[in-house]
């Protein structure tokens, strides 16, 4: 083999077997994606959304208490975590764009970003639960709230660098106060692309299960409470697929079901949204 | 859209304030937001604090023990470390064995061959592997994946692999499906996203002459690929990795689910079931009784923690290396 032949025939073997990487990495989600319509549908019915967990045997039972739990969960934690992040966020993209303390911040936060979520878990659990002796859907809202934080605070910087400083400086020449030119000009110019990081946040947080099984624990029973254990999808999931009982395997597809619809919906959603976002 | 709509808005007068007010209003604005930042900052220390606080009984009483001991028996208060952490290294090496190469060419393709029409969408594909929830990773491969692991994939490699000498070793032993490989193999899926998109990013910025220049000279594909745009964008690649290397070490479920629990490791195969850090954490942390044991639980948490952020940082610096490289030309 001469030496030009040699290079084609490892350039098609090359690109052959890229080619071959690209349909295994779609092999994999569309098996699983596959697996969870296939056994998830199975499981759906009414009174998943309206009949509590049951104990093992049980002819009956739902997911109620554990839908709930995690709406409760989800959305208190993106309540707390949300604010803080864009402020942060803003801070970063607006005043300390260029100082020490900015950029030592902006490390941080994407440390944080990639950080094991079991030892949010860990840390919320010595801050809280260890404190006040019980576990609480409050402490797990906490949990997911830190979580929130570092993501919503990457995208609202982003964001708000995206947004012209012509359109700032217009605004200080109106004589408006810094204040004022961000809540009022910046942040509006960039209002989609921070909701945008907001429900990318909530579809990464109602996946989450490592940061709740010793913050929230879980409950067999219904309960609203911030401050008892809470029943939560994630958690629910995690006891019912560990189990050997079928039926409570088939509670867990179909909230499995659920929950990946939940988040890649939500993934889907906030792609549009952003993609919209950058072409106008 | 909302640039309009925005400039519009400042068109209209400012309420009419007193100075002090407004002054007062800056200051509040800009004083929240930097404690926000703050405590982003205070976040991580506080992390690392709170669990040394919490796991100080079981750092004096097992010292540096704790890293080189197998010995995990709660009832006896002996804990140590040794086998979470060879679960978690193994696991995640295995993931990077596999995850690299096809991230390489999961980027190739998304930069160097696919249609323009196509690459968007399948870019988007591979990034929803990455949001599809670790749970749903963890079930998959518990009872589905695990049982044909079992029964096609282990057979075959103690039949090839398993012969080799040396290496012959960590392919053999029952095939249980569940096991440090199976783990190892699934947290490939869940870091190949990362990895590929870091890969994607960076080969684009790869300038545009370099590639023209190389094609001009007649270079295939894969030697521009090869020769060309990975030397220069090393630093990148090998951020990248590192990011992937952190997503996998910290990863709870989907181990929790496959790698076995098992807190003894006779065999150095790789089909044995073993435990890793965050695997121990979930099954463990809950039932521990306080005291040692839960002090012990959170030594391993801040181990895995520390381990993590290194390797995280690594991987930013390593990027941001890159990006300045990038600038001074």
């Amino acid at each position: 083999m001469d030496l030009k032949t040699k290079r084609k025939f490892t350039n098609k073997v090359a690109l052959t077997l890229s080619v071959g990487t690209m349909v295994f990495g779609l092999f994999w989600l569309a098996w699983i994606l596959w697996t969870v319509l296939e056994l998830g549908v199975g499981g759906l019915s009414l009174s998943l959304f309206t009949e509590m967990t049951p104990p093992p045997g049980a002819e009956h039972g739902g997911l109620l208490n554990a839908i709930v739990g995690s709406l409760i969960l989800v959305g208190m934690g993106t309540l707390i975590g949300a604010p803080i992040g864009v402020l942060a966020g803003v801070y970063l993209a607006e005043y300390g764009r260029t100082t020490l303390f900015g950029k030592v911040t902006r490390f941080v936060n994407d440390l944080l970003l990639s950080a094991p979520s079991i030892v949010i878990g860990l840390f919320v659990y010595a801050l809280i639960v260890a404190n006040t002796g019980k576990f609480s859907a409050f402490s797990g809202a906490v949990a997911l709230a830190l979580l929130v934080i570092p993501i919503v605070i990457r995208t609202t910087e982003n964001m708000l660098m995206l947004v012209p400083g012509t359109l700032r400086e217009a605004a200080f020449a109106l004589g408006a106060p810094k204040h004022v030119v961000i809540t009022r000009v910046t942040l509006r110019a960039a209002r989609s692309g921070v909701v945008t990081g907001v429900l990318l946040a909530v579809a990464r947080i109602a996946g989450e299960t490592a940061p709740l099984l010793f913050t929230s624990l879980s409950n067999q029973f219904w309960s609203v409470s911030m401050s008892e254990p809470i029943a939560s999808l994630p958690v629910t999931i995690f006891q019912f697929a560990m189990s050997p009982f079928e039926d409570w395997q088939r509670l867990a597809w179909a909230g499995v079901l659920l929950i990946t619809l939940g988040v890649l919906g939500l993934n889907i959603i906030a792609r549009v949204a952003l993609r919209a976002e950058k072409l106008s | 859209m909302t640039v309009e709509a925005t400039a519009a808005h400042t068109r209209e007068p400012m309420p009419a304030k007193s100075k002090p007010s407004r002054k007062l209003g800056s200051l509040l604005f800009e004083g929240t937001s930097t404690g926000f930042a703050i405590l982003a900052l205070v976040l991580l220390a506080g992390i690392i604090v709170a669990l040394t606080i919490a796991s100080w009984p079981s750092i004096r009483a097992f010292g540096f023990d704790f890293l080189t001991s197998s010995e995990w028996n709660p009832p006896a208060e002996r804990f140590g470390a040794l086998i979470p952490i060879y679960g978690t290294v193994v696991s995640s090496i295995i993931a990077l064995v596999i995850a690299v190469p096809v991230s390489f060419g999961i980027a190739l393709f998304l930069t160097e061959l696919s249609p323009t029409w196509l690459r968007r969408p399948l870019g988007t594909a591979i990034e929803l592997l990455a949001a599809v929830p670790s749970i749903v990773f963890g079930m998959w491969g518990l009872l589905v994946f695990a049982p044909i692991f079992a029964k096609y994939i282990q057979p075959a490699l103690s039949a090839t692999l398993g012969k080799l000498p040396f290496v012959g070793a960590l392919f053999s032993g029952p095939p249980l499906g569940i096991g440090l490989l199976c783990a190892g193999f699934i947290l490939a899926i869940m870091i190949i996203p990362y990895i590929a998109s870091v890969m994607r990013d960076v080969f684009e910025v790869t300038p545009v002459m370099l590639k023209e220049s190389a094609y001009g000279l007649g270079c295939t594909t894969w030697e521009v690929m090869y020769r060309v745009v990975l030397p220069f964008t090393k630093t990148g690649v090998v951020g990248g990795v590192m990011l992937g290397l952190g997503r996998a070490l910290g990863e709870t479920m989907a181990v929790t689910f496959v790698i076995g629990n098992s807190n003894f490791l006779s065999s150095p195969s790789l089909f044995m079931p073993g435990n890793s850090i965050t695997s121990a954490l979930a099954n463990e942390f809950a039932e521990a009784g306080p005291g040692m044991h839960t002090s012990a639980l959170m030594e391993l948490g801040l181990v895995l923690f520390v381990i993590t952020l290194i390797v995280l940082a690594c991987s930013k610096l390593l990027l941001a290396k890159l990006s300045s490289h990038e600038g001074g030309r």
